[in-house]
């Protein structure tokens, strides 16, 4: 039944001396240690992003407010959608990977330990060059898209967009060398028996979330170096006065910027497939097509790009076919919730926070997906595109279906990265207060942007109904905050009242609990080898043992 | 690895290849390429860089074989050609900046210089990697027959040759064909 393992390391990786604490964690090349940075740095942009997102709500609380100026208001919103998506859910969702993934599939370390390294010092850099910008004269204010050629320095002339492109240029480079140092390890240190048709979930979606990434990034790539010539070298790539293009950003953007919100989505199907699993102790059902839906939205991820400029006016013919590719995507997306309702149908259900986030996530995620079919039909989207509307539906995908998975594997892995358990019931406090401040938030600005109501603006007239839905929207945000909260509160409390997990706490399926928790520096010393898609089941169970 | 970071690289200059032709659909942008590109010495200079790839490939053969002293010859005609299609570039640069083609002065200044700025830093890279193989191989290191280290350099260095082939194509062929 055991095997020992095939891939040790066959020496000792620089580690430095135990009672040098910081050199220790600024040399490591362990992946685990390189997970929990990249999820604490997450943590400290998610609090800084967040406290931009109450900013915002503060000042459009009511009509004509000017509690922060239009200047400030255009600094904050963008800096609050670039941090939230490259370096809160970006590094949370990546490193949750670096941290789990070697141990889900049997490895000691990642294919490249010191790659592991770069890739997370590099995008952590790329965060702190992007938050230089305040002091360096203004922080970046066209936007998380930064549309051409109000990004160009005849309109844009502090050097906040300077320090956006450079910073995220470096956090795109750190986030490829983890794209292609995940593929390499997936393929390549895989445990004796666990071929492709027995990967966790959670591994498939991390690989080919890796070639989404060495897909996408690239373009992003190319469009901020042609940014910054022509912001440092006077090229004329996008600037419209000289004979620039504006849609040209926009196409480089966005065939990069689609891909990307199925980057942000991918690891978290793979989070809520293994979370429904364990908290119904049922095997996925239709693991094949959890798989090849996933491997349908990578591939029509580039085919949908244009569905972001339907207002630029590129013609019927290409309109029609974009509004056709966004519909598809519907498709395999749907066909993976209905495979996790198929899952907790007949399981024996357990409530944990971790698994309420994986339910609340099929509801929410389920209206932003409404809403994003709404908006590949071409005459809607000219309808509301820019409004509140469009704010509403991105907060319900990013938040609803992305960072409801970081919650729910932060209450799931918590006990295997620490070693101690969060408290349930300050969980479930925290559960409730924020699903509730999420939907007053977001949901009431579906009618906001109904109305009319247009986005990126600093302040709004006093017309009915606006007051009202803004101020109940600002509401809810602060409940959202105060959530968070409670979950910094119960972390605190958690490390140190120092609650102890039993090794596997869940009753879990996947390798990762088959390692000590917290794991010891080497994950293992050995280690079944697998002979189905759930080797610890079959561990446990060895007289009821999956065959597949 | 290697393939993974090519593919990667691949589609990055895709994308600086589609903005080059996205500028080129003006008439202007055509005169400008007509009045100032020169395919011949250009054609010269693709055949060094390609007839790098071959020397590279004998490199790495004789590498196999255990013929160490050929194959840093071979290596190091590599590098000899390589640095020749460099100074090719330059000297292209040279006679544009004297014609007035910056990067600053239209469209085709920005796409010309950042397409093969791109295409040249990279070549710059691999010169970067092949001395640095070299000069292990002549202190004595990777002497070993069967290590991977050749022929991965090799992907990375057939892959800029090929890139230039595209970049070739599309700036000084294009014009000749449409």
């Amino acid at each position: 039944m055991k095997a020992i393992l095939a891939n040790d390391i066959d020496q000792d990786l620089p580690i430095a001396q135990k009672d040098r604490l910081l050199l220790r964690w600024l040399s490591t090349v362990d992946h685990k240690a390189i997970g929990k940075l990249y999820i604490l740095a997450a943590l400290l942009f998610f609090l800084v992003g967040g406290v931009e997102a109450l900013l915002m709500r503060m000042q459009l609380a009511v009509a004509e407010n000017h509690f922060l100026s239009p200047e400030a208001y255009n600094q904050i919103f963008t800096m609050h959608g670039v941090t939230m998506i490259f370096f809160v859910m970006m590094p949370a969702l990546l490193g949750l990977t670096v941290y789990i993934l070697p141990l889900m599939i049997g490895a000691n370390e990642m294919a490249f330990p010191r790659l592991n390294a770069f890739s997370f010092w590099i995008t952590l850099f790329g965060g702190l060059l992007l938050y230089f910008s305040f002091a360096a004269g203004g922080a970046p204010n066209a936007g998380w898209f930064n549309y051409a050629p109000l990004s160009e320095d005849q309109y844009s002339s502090s050097p906040g967009v300077d320090y956006y492109a450079m910073g995220l240029l470096l956090a795109g480079i750190g986030s490829l060398t983890t794209a292609i140092n995940i593929i390499v390890t997936v393929l390549k240190l895989r445990v004796k028996g666990m071929t492709l048709k027995r990967l966790p979930l959670f591994v498939w979606m991390a690989l080919v979330n890796g070639f989404l990434i060495i897909g996408a990034l690239p373009s992003l790539n190319a469009a901020l170096s042609m940014l910054l010539l022509d912001r440092l070298a006077e090229a004329h790539f996008f600037n419209t006065t000289s004979g620039g293009s504006a849609l040209l950003w926009q196409h480089l953007f966005w065939l990069f910027g689609h891909p990307e919100v199925y980057i942000l989505i991918l690891p978290a199907f793979g989070i809520y497939s293994e979370v429904f699993q364990v908290y119904s102790q049922k095997k996925i059902f239709g693991y094949p097509f959890v798989a090849a839906s996933t491997v349908a939205i990578a591939l029509l991820a580039f085919g949908v790009w244009v569905h972001h400029m339907f207002a630029t006016g590129l013609g019927n013919t290409v309109n029609s076919f974009f509004a056709a590719a966004s519909m598809l995507i519907g498709i395999p997306t749907g066909i993976k919730i209905f495979n996790w309702i198929g899952t907790m149908y007949g399981g024996k259900i357990s409530l944990t926070v971790s698994m309420m986030f994986a339910i609340a996530f099929l509801v929410e995620f389920t209206i932003g997906g409404l809403s994003g079919i709404g908006f590949s039909l071409v005459p809607i989207d000219w309808q509301l595109t820019d409004t509140y509307f469009v704010v509403a539906h991105l907060h319900y995908v990013l938040i609803g279906g992305s960072l409801f998975s970081v919650f729910s594997a932060l209450f799931y892995w918590f006990p295997k990265i620490t070693g101690w358990q969060l408290d349930e019931k300050l969980g479930k406090w925290f559960f409730w207060l924020f699903v509730v401040g999420f939907n007053l938030t977001f949901f009431l600005q579906h009618f906001l942007g109904l109305m009319g109501m247009a986005r990126r603006v600093y302040t709004y007239q006093d017309i009915p109904y606006y007051t009202i839905l803004n101020l109940l929207s600002s509401a809810g945000a602060y409940l959202m905050g105060a959530a968070v909260m409670l979950l910094l509160y119960n972390i605190y409390k958690t490390q140190k009242t120092k609650i102890p997990s039993s090794a596997d706490p869940w009753n879990a399926f996947t390798l990762e609990w088959y390692a000590a928790s917290p794991p010891n520096e080497k994950n293992f010393e050995e280690v079944p080898v697998v002979g189905s898609r759930r080797p610890l089941w079959d561990l446990k169970n060895p007289h009821n043992r999956d065959y597949d | 690895m290697m393939k993974l970071i090519i593919g990667s690289e691949a589609i990055f200059f895709l994308c600086l290849i589609v903005a080059y032709l996205y500028f080129w659909r003006s008439i202007t942008f055509q005169r400008e390429v007509s009045a100032n590109l020169d395919i011949k010495s250009t054609v010269l200079f693709t055949a060094i860089l390609l007839s790098s790839s071959f020397t590279f490939w004998r490199a790495e053969k004789n590498h196999h074989r255990g013929n160490n002293k050929a194959a840093n010859a071979w290596l190091s005609a590599t590098i000899f050609l390589g640095a020749i299609f460099l100074i090719g570039q330059g000297r292209e640069y040279y006679r544009l900046f004297n014609r007035n083609v910056l990067i600053s002065k239209s469209e085709f200044g920005s796409s010309f210089y950042t397409l093969t700025g791109f295409h040249g830093l990279h070549v710059l890279i691999g010169l970067i990697i092949l001395i640095s193989v070299l000069l292990l191989t002549l202190n004595g290191h990777l002497q070993n027959k069967n290590s991977t280290v050749l022929s991965t350099v090799g992907m990375y260095w057939h892959f800029v040759d090929v890139v230039w082939l595209f970049v070739f194509s599309t700036i000084y062929v294009l014009p000749h064909v449409l």
